[in-house]
């Protein structure tokens, strides 16, 4: 394995995030907080317990996916795609590293960034609400395969986008909106029946679900079927870039 | 005594794009350790599609290439250890620094860190005093060494230069020269494509003319130019002349500014120039010069010969 390379390439991702430290830091963490305030303290102060959660509690599991799930494509989708668009990514193309080692590389980086946000989230949402995490290791593994998972999605949006349009439309038309429905601010138990199972066909439900049972053991899906969602997304994700590098898919002519 | 085994071996390799556009149709070549050759051709002649396909950057449709031995898809780890690419364009990553950007280069083709090469590698290209500067920062020329750089980053034994010197003025064209150069004296195999017919005169061992992605020439550089070449006699004359009198019929003259001037094209290589006997017979008809001079044709005249019997439209 090129070791090397997959260093290089982490490296060269982690740099730019801390050249845009204001961009890709900063801002996630503000409007999230902003989140905090309005829907945890203003509006949530009004609202009474879900399912013995304190809806500004509530809803931290879920604003910390929507961060990761929309940091996650935007990093990942603009480190390959920036490449592409600059033409650098002959430099990678060209190299003696396999799909695998690129992957580490990008999605690596990429996913550091998120876990680090989705950090840095949790500790300010403790700022506004008490928190407990019932499940602290299953809770990071939520994380982290969700990171992994939305970064190996977004790589493939940077390989698919022929512009800066695709690029941003896939996270504002698809992601902002399944996330919205998928229960961040509402249990899912909430809706009518009929809804309840339309929600069930948005696969962000069982992320955000089985994330918010690691903190507070409470669900609209069983724990397991959200590890299991959570892992199909990730192997169809990896099975995808797979067959990207092999094709050459909008890499190589 | 053994064969050399060439660095780079291509063999019927073809590339026919989406579009049915087909850019290379069955080239082969060899290319030996050590030498610098020139790849030629017109615009879309597929020089840019060869180089691109030794490096894993187009798929081939058909035949193969072996870099030192190795296949390029099947070892292509082991091919792309030893090849350095510069591309035609600028692709520059424009925020990172100049000692960064080489850095990641040489981490990228699986080098350990190696500070002492890298400014090796800088001061030879005249970068050492922009190491931290940011590459938006750089001039066109600059940002041409620096790819060279980064090229070289890793140690290649084989080094890729598409249009090394497109847009790079005389000054440094000439410094990039030298570089090259001296690249070769370190060891290093180097093929270049260039529209500058005078730096493949100049840079070049052997010389490969590709039209319309069909490699038509592969020949010693020399060797070519002796024997493809022209040479032409230009002898001013004291008087002007309205016709070629026809006693010199047997010469082919051609008569040339106004009549001020006879050109005398002959074979270098022929057992006999002819020159003794013209300017015997010139004599005998009474025309005399007061000056002459010969002139041997360019590279570039004889690519041009080349290409023009191929596509004569």
């Amino acid at each position: 394995m090129n070791l090397h390379a997959v260093k290089a390439i982490y490296r060269f991702e982690m740099a730019r995030m801390w050249r845009t430290a204001v961009q890709s830091l900063v801002a996630p963490v503000l409007s999230t907080s902003l989140y905090f305030v309005i829907f945890g303290g203003a509006i949530g102060s009004r609202i009474p317990e879900i399912e013995g959660v304190s809806y500004g509690a509530f809803i931290v599991p879920g604003l910390i996916m929507l961060s990761i799930m929309t940091e996650s494509i935007s990093n990942s989708s603009f480190a390959i795609y920036f490449p592409r668009f600059t033409g650098t990514v002959f430099e990678v193309l060209s190299a003696p590293v396999s799909w695998v080692e690129v992957l580490l590389g990008y999605v690596g980086a990429a996913a550091t960034k998120s876990v680090i946000i989705g950090t840095i989230i949790f500790v300010t949402a403790n700022f506004f609400v008490t928190i407990d995490v019932a499940h602290p290791f299953l809770a990071i593994t939520f994380l982290i395969l969700t990171s992994v998972s939305f970064c190996l999605f977004g790589f493939i949006l940077g390989v698919w986008a022929d512009g800066w349009e695709k690029l941003t439309i896939v996270p504002i038309l698809v992601i902002m909106p399944l996330s919205f429905l998928g229960g961040i601010f509402y249990s899912i138990g909430m809706l009518p029946p009929l809804w309840q199972n339309v929600s069930l066909l948005n696969p962000l439900v069982y992320l955000i679900s089985g994330f918010r049972w690691s903190f507070y053991q409470t669900a609209d899906v069983s724990i397991v079927l959200s590890l299991g969602m959570t892992g199909g997304f990730l192997l169809a994700c990896v099975l995808t870039v797979r067959w990207i590098f092999k094709t050459g898919y909008r890499l190589r002519t | 005594m053994a064969r050399v085994q060439p660095i780079l071996s291509v063999q019927n390799l073809s590339k026919t794009y989406a579009g049915g556009f087909e850019a290379l149709k069955d080239v082969s070549l060899d290319i030996e350790p050590g030498e610098i050759f020139a790849l030629l051709g017109p615009n879309g002649a597929g020089k840019t599609t060869l180089i691109s396909i030794v490096c894993g950057l187009v798929n081939a449709s058909g035949g193969t290439a072996l870099v030192d031995g190795y296949d390029i898809s099947r070892d292509y780890r082991e091919t792309r250890y030893r090849i350095g690419l510069v591309p035609q364009e600028l692709p520059v990553e424009a925020f990172e620094s100049v000692y960064k950007t080489v850095s990641f280069s040489r981490g990228l083709f699986g080098k350990p860190a190696n500070p002492e090469h890298i400014e090796k590698v800088l001061r030879s290209l005249s970068l050492w005093d922009k190491k931290d500067e940011k590459i938006i920062a750089l001039s066109g020329g600059m940002k041409r060494r620096l790819l060279i750089a980064k090229a070289l980053s890793h140690e290649p034994t084989l080094l890729f230069l598409d249009e090394p010197t497109a847009g790079v003025d005389v000054e440094l064209r000439k410094d990039m020269w030298g570089v090259v150069k001296s690249l070769r004296e370190e060891g290093c195999t180097i093929i270049l494509t260039t529209h500058y017919l005078e730096e493949a005169e100049q840079l070049a061992d052997r010389v490969g003319v590709i039209n319309h992605g069909e490699l038509i020439l592969v020949e010693d550089k020399n060797r070519l130019m002796r024997e493809m070449g022209k040479k032409q006699l230009f002898l001013h004359l004291q008087q002007t002349l309205d016709a070629v009198p026809a006693s010199l019929a047997g010469y082919e003259l051609e008569l040339i500014k106004d009549g001020t001037e006879l050109v005398y094209t002959y074979d270098t290589q022929g057992e006999r120039t002819g020159i003794t006997s013209l300017l015997a017979d010139l004599n005998a008809a009474g025309i005399h010069f007061n000056d002459l001079r010969t002139l041997q044709s360019s590279l570039e005249e004889i690519f041009v010969d080349l290409v023009h019997k191929e596509d004569p439209s």
